[in-house]
Order: structure tokens, then sequence, then C-alpha cells
């Protein structure tokens, strides 16, 4: 049974229920005889990945939606086998670099080049490109970003590239140039709810109160994928909906929750030995430590009074989440995160004493 | 002159052209309107004059071009090799090699050697073709240092057959003993008026409709990068249609700038004292999808003339800027980073 975020994604540019101006360029994009390259960016759960299948769609009409999955081996110039699955219909392939760290380049290299020497074997073909759609964009190494230049502009004749990524900050400035930049914001929580009733009518659970779907927009952060994540499970917990049913929570942003309790309550050696603990099972459990500690730092924020501490919080979140990128060890960064909050805080907490 | 005449005919006669036109409808304008000719690059006046100087003189040096994207370079070094070759020698004189071929050590050594071998045919008609081949090493700012010094030994081993021409964005990048083996060329960015020039023939010739506002914000918006402005002519003109003129408020939207109301909305928030102000604006500006190194640098530009500001205020704003800027570029998450500008400047400001 799928999950409602993936059984009720839009499928053709048509359906997309929000950003209707960027929906109908677009098709009038696909419908003139070229199109460029691509590098649409947003941030998560704003309908990148969907939108961009709606354009293969509109491209290539419903062949594009016949996927296969095939596991294929890549050699490294130093003689390593890499596995990788890729994702491929008859007009396209869609490969995710993060997925062979630093081998990127080898990777991408030898993709684009099979394509771009096969010709489109299809003879009733709309197009006469195949497309490689790059997710994660943002993860190519700057080699694989470098070896992308020249093969964009070599193999323009048949072959397109669309690039999927979070912020444009990390894409060079060639291959920035190369392409035709298309920003999906994410929605706003009207264009959310909306989207939420259209889907529980769907399933027929119905009626969704209005306030809880707008505590679950906010509660995603504008994330739509989180929204109907979370609206499906709400759903599970109490049906019919309720208008004051809790809104549900993953199990690690509640555990983060307690680390932030124990923070506030006591700023003392001790009390940061027992948040180290928290840490360490955080990351046992695969929690990308940046998000450990944007979710905590959120969690401090809140819960603080007081303007200026809450603007000292956020400086040194983003001041240790920098150090924790560009570092080794993230346990190191996550503790000193702390030791430094306990100390903040606890000076704060003295001044507002006297 | 007769020399490119001449070439070009023979240009026309080939088979392949009949093809190529039919392609040519479909081909995005950054190559259709590649230039072909030394003739045909505009801006760069300096690098052409002397480069076509050193081509008459039969005596190519090694060459090193280097400058910011969409500049020319490489259709600089195509259109040369071209003019010198002709359309017909030009596949077996000229090597290609790009960051995205295996560039190691040893490949590099082997490709060079038997490109380099592959004895050079006589002359075809009565052109007199010089007797050396041209190796085009495009982005060589990406090559690994290493790379680049067993790359010395090579150029000097097979120097009587070949010519290396080296490309890439930053000179800094490539180690000096290397660089100064070559004849240097710097590629500016486009000035307005070439941009300009080649952005109204593309015009002509696509009929497309155009104010000359947006012609304006179109030059502004790529900063001397004539792929990316047209790049973005042919998308605003995809997008708008034949019929419709195409005005600055497209151009903006394609270029992805961000709105002025956003950055002003930001601006306005460093005389606020409210963490939620703040927070709740940035929240915004990243859900909606601006990139944080844009949103840094509009404000950047906004700095100068901020009259809430005083002088010392400013230097300080601007070294907030300046941290800001290496972390985005380090990878750090732009919301927090984004943040904590914004609320560092709001307590130096308000
Ligand atoms: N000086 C110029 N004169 C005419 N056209 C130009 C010039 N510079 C760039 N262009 C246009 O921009 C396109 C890209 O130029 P080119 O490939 O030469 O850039 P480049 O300098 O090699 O950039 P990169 O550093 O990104 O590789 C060309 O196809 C051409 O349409
Ligand atoms: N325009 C839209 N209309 C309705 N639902 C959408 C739309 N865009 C996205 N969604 C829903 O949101 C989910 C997340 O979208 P997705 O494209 O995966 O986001 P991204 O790639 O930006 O992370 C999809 O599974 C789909 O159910
Ligand atoms: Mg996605
Ligand atoms: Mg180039």
């Amino acid at each position: 049974m799928a999950l409602w975020v993936d059984k009720h994604r839009p499928t053709n540019l048509d359906k997309l229920d929000y950003h209707t101006d960027l929906s109908a360029h677009l098709k009038k994009l696909c419908a003139s005889g070229d199109f460029p390259h691509m590098l649409v960016f947003g941030p998560p759960g704003a309908g990148k990945k969907t939108r961009v299948v709606a354009i293969l769609r509109e491209l290539f009409g419903p062949g594009a939606e016949k996927i296969k999955i095939d596991q294929r081996i890549f050699e490294t110039p130093s003689k390593r086998k890499l596995e990788l699955n890729i994702v491929s219909s008859n007009y396209h392939l869609e490969v995710n670099p993060s997925d062979v760290g630093n081998y990127d380049r080898v990777v991408i290299q030898d993709l684009l080049k099979e394509v771009a020497q096969t010709q489109q074997v299809d003879a009733s073909a709309q197009k006469r490109f195949k497309v490689v759609v790059i997710h994660e964009a943002d993860l190519l190494t700057r080699d694989a970003q470098a070896g992308l230049r020249r093969t964009m502009e070599k193999y323009m004749g048949n072959l397109r590239i669309i690039m999927c990524c979070n912020t444009t900050s990390k894409i060079i400035g060639p291959i920035q140039s190369r392409c035709l930049l298309v920003r999906v914001g994410a929605p706003t929580y009207s264009e959310m709810v909306k989207v939420m009733h259209k889907v529980v009518k769907k399933e027929h659970c119905g009626p969704l109160p209005e306030s809880l779907a707008f505590r679950l927009a906010e509660e995603s952060g504008r994330n739509l994928r989180r929204a109907l994540l979370m609206l499906e499970t709400a759903k599970v917990q109490s049906h019919p909906f309720k208008e004051d049913q809790e809104i549900p929570r993953m199990d690690w942003e509640d555990f983060i929750r307690t680390v932030r309790v124990q923070i506030l309550k006591a700023q003392t050696p001790e009390s940061l030995q027992a948040v180290r603990g928290q840490m360490y099972e955080l990351i046992n459990h695969c929690i990308e430590p940046a998000a450990i500690l944007k979710t905590l730092a959120k969690e401090l924020i809140d819960r603080v009074e007081g303007n200026e501490i809450k603007m000292r919080f956020a400086q040194e979140a983003a001041f240790y989440e920098h150090r924790l990128r560009t570092g080794q060890k993230a346990i190191f960064h996550l503790e000193a995160f702390v030791a430094k909050i306990m100390s903040v805080y606890k000076r704060h907490l003295m001044s507002m004493d006297m | 002159m007769s020399f490119f005449a001449k070439r070009q005919t023979t240009a026309g006669s080939s088979s392949a052209t009949a093809n190529a036109t039919a392609a040519a409808a479909n081909k995005p304008w950054i190559e259709k309107y590649r230039p072909k000719t030394m003739d045909d690059i505009s801006s760069q006046e300096q690098a052409v004059a002397v480069l076509k100087k050193t081509m008459e003189s039969q005596n190519l040096p090694h060459l090193l071009f280097y400058g910011p994207p969409g500049t020319g370079k490489t259709s600089t070094i195509l259109a040369l090799a071209r003019d010198i070759y002709g359309p017909e020698m030009i596949g077996s004189r000229v090597l290609e090699l790009n960051a995205s071929d295996e560039r190691g050590i040893q490949v590099i050594r082997e490709k060079v050697k038997n490109f380099a071998r592959s004895t050079v045919s006589h002359n075809i008609g009565t052109q007199s073709c010089p007797p050396y081949k041209i190796i085009i090493l495009d982005e060589a700012d990406s090559m690994t240092a290493d790379a680049q010094s067993a790359l010395r030994r090579t150029m000097e081993t097979y120097s009587k057959l070949t010519r290396f021409c080296l490309i890439c964005n930053y000179v800094t990048r490539i180690i000096e003993p290397l660089a100064s083996r070559c004849a240097k060329f710097r590629f500016r960015p486009l000035e307005e008026k070439h941009s300009r020039e080649r952005l109204e023939m593309i015009c002509r010739q696509e009929e497309v409709k155009i104010s000359p506002e947006a012609i304006l914000s179109l030059i502004r918006v790529s900063e001397g990068d004539l792929r990316k402005a047209i790049m973005y002519l042919q998308s605003a003109s995809r997008l708008i249609g034949k019929d419709t003129e195409i005005d600055e408020d497209v151009i903006a939207d394609i270029a992805g700038t961000v709105p002025e109301s956003v950055i002003d909305g930001l601006e306005g928030c460093w005389l606020s004292k409210e963490y939620k102000t703040i927070a709740t604006e940035v929240q915004n500006v990243i859900a909606d999808g601006h990139s944080a190194s844009k949103v840094l640098s509009q404000l950047h530009s906004r700095l100068l003339k901020n009259e809430h500001l005083s002088p010392l205020q400013k230097a300080k704003v601007a070294e907030i800027f300046g941290d800001m800027d290496k972390c985005l570029c380090d990878g750090a998450d732009e919301q927090l980073q984004l943040l904590s500008m914004m609320t560092r400047v709001s307590s130096i400001a308000a």
C-alpha cells in the first residue's frame, strides 16, 4: 500500500496544485522545439521532483512513466567496482550522485557519454534528445561539476540534463551559466491546506478540520511531503479527525525535546555528560548530525525568553553547524555546541538574578 | 581575408551541411550563435588581435586562456583551429581533452603520445597547413597539480609536433611552471556594448520582440557572461511566445533575481530587535527557495546606499557578510547562516 505522498502525487503539469504560472511556463517550454538544460532548486518537499516527473511526461508522453530499475556496475580508474541503482525509462535516466560519494565524476561521465552516444531508439519519439535527471546535484563534488561543463555543450545534440537541488549556492558558476534556473518555492500554508483537503477527499476520510490542517502546515515548516506524512499518521491516530488532536512527530524529535529539557534544567558537567550520552544515541540511530543540531537549536530558541538570548543561541547554532560541516567527527561539535549553550545560558540566568 | 572566404565555401559544399541545417532549427542559441571564425568573436579585441598575428607567423606558441564563464574562451580556440586547418582537417589535427575525460597523468601522456605520433598527413589543396597539431585542455583548472607537473615534460617532448592550449577560469589554479610556458590571454567579461550588439543581432535573426529596458536588464543580470545572457534570452522567448514583447519582469524572473521586495523586507528587519520578526522573515525567504548567496550579494549592494547605518557600522556589517559567505562556501546550512547574519547585523544596527 503506497503512502499518500506517493499515491497522490500529481503526474502532469496541468494537475500540479500550486505555482500554476510556473507550470504554464514549463508547458510552453516543453512544446517548443528545443529545451534547455535545467537547474531546479527549492527547499525539501516543495515539489521539485514532482515537477520534474511532470516535465518528463509533458516532453515524452506516458512512456516516460514506464520506469525500470537496473543495477549497474562502474569501474573507477583505480579499478574499484561501484554498484549503483539506476532508474530509467526509454526516454530518461535518473541518478543520485551522493550514492557513490567521491566517485561521482566517473559515474556521471560514463552515464552521460553512454546516453549521448545512443540515439533515441524510438523513432516516434517526440524529441530527439534524452534527459538525464541528477538528483541532489548540490552534493556533486566540484570535480564532477567541472566534468559536466564541456559535456553539457558537446552533447547538446541529443542530451539534456535536469539537476535538482536545494540551493544553487553549491553549484559552480560555469554550470549555472549553462542552465535555465527554475525556482520551486515551498507552497504557502493555505496552498498546503488545499492539497491536504484534496487528499482527504480522495481517501474518503474527511472532514478535515481547518485548524488541524493549518497546524499541520505550520508544524511541517512549509514542507509538503512532511505535512502529508503527518496527515496520514494523524488519520491512523484518530479517525475521524479531531480539531485539537495532537500533531504526530517523529520519535527522534521527541527525543530531542528531552535533550532540550536537560540542557535548560541544569548547566553542569554532569548534565553535559548526560547530554553527550543522548547525542551518541541519536547518532547511532543514523539521525543526521546537522539535523540534530538544527532541531535542537529550534527547540531551545522557542523555549527561552528574551530576544537577546534567542539571537545568541541562533548565532551559536550557525557557528557550530558550520564547524560540524567542515570538521571530521560530529560528536565533538555537537558536544561543543551544547557546552557553549549551557555556559551562555547560565550566564544569562545569573545576570537576570542580579 | 580570402583565407576565411575559402574556408567558408568548402564548409558550404560539405555533405554534412544538409543535416546540419535541419538540426540547426532545434539547436539551442548558445550553440547556434557560437562564433565560427576569429572575426566573429566580439569584445576580447586584444586577445583576438594578438592571436591573429601569431597565426600569420605560422609559429604558434603554447596558449593559456583564462577568464570567467561565457566570455568566449572555448569558442576562440575552436574558431582559431577552424581558421588554421579548415573544417575538414580539424578532426585529425585537433585533440580536445576536457575535465569530463579521464585526465590522470598516465592517460594524458598516452593520449598525447598517440595523437602526436600519428603522422601529420600532407597539405591538402593549395592552402599550406601548419606542421603542428593542437591539443586543447579545456577546464584545465580542474586538473590536479601532479597531473599539471607531469604535463610539463609531455609538452616539451612533443613540442615540435604539437601546441597546447590550456583553458581555465582561474589562472591561479595553474601551476607556475606550466603557466610560464604559455602565452597568456585574459578574457574579460563582455562589455555592455558588445553584449548588446550580439543580443540585438540574435533578436533580429530569431525575430524576438524585446523592450530596450529588457535588453539592458539582460546585460545587467548576466554580468558580462554572454552565454548566460543568450540562455536567458532564449528561455524568455520560449516562455513568452513569439507575439508578445519580452519585458524586464520576465528577465528578472528567469534570472532568479531575488525580488526587491524580499530584499527590502530583510533590510527592514535590521532595525528590529524582535527575534520573532527576523526569524519569520528568514524562514520565508528560505522556504520560497531563494538562494542565500544571492540574497547576500543583493543585500551587499544595498549596504553602501543604506541611510540608517554609520560608516563604522557598515564596516562591521561588511565583516559579518564576509563570515557568512565563507560559511556558505563551506556548505553550512543556509537558514542558520542567514538567521545568524541577520541577528548579528540587527544588534549592530538597531
Ligand atoms: N566573445 C564572444 N563573442 C561572441 N560570442 C560569445 C563570446 N563569448 C561567449 N559567447 C557566446 O557564449 C557561448 C559560450 O562561450 P564559450 O563556450 O566560448 O565560453 P567559455 O569562455 O569557454 O566559458 P566556460 O569558462 O564556462 O567554459 C558561445 O557559444 C557564444 O554564443
Ligand atoms: N504541485 C503539487 N500538488 C500537489 N501535491 C504535490 C505537489 N508537489 C508536490 N506534492 C506532494 O508533495 C510530495 C513531495 O514532493 P517532492 O516533489 O518529492 O518534493 P521535493 O522533490 O521538492 O523534495 C509529493 O510526494 C506530492 O505528494
Ligand atoms: Mg526530492
Ligand atoms: Mg568553455
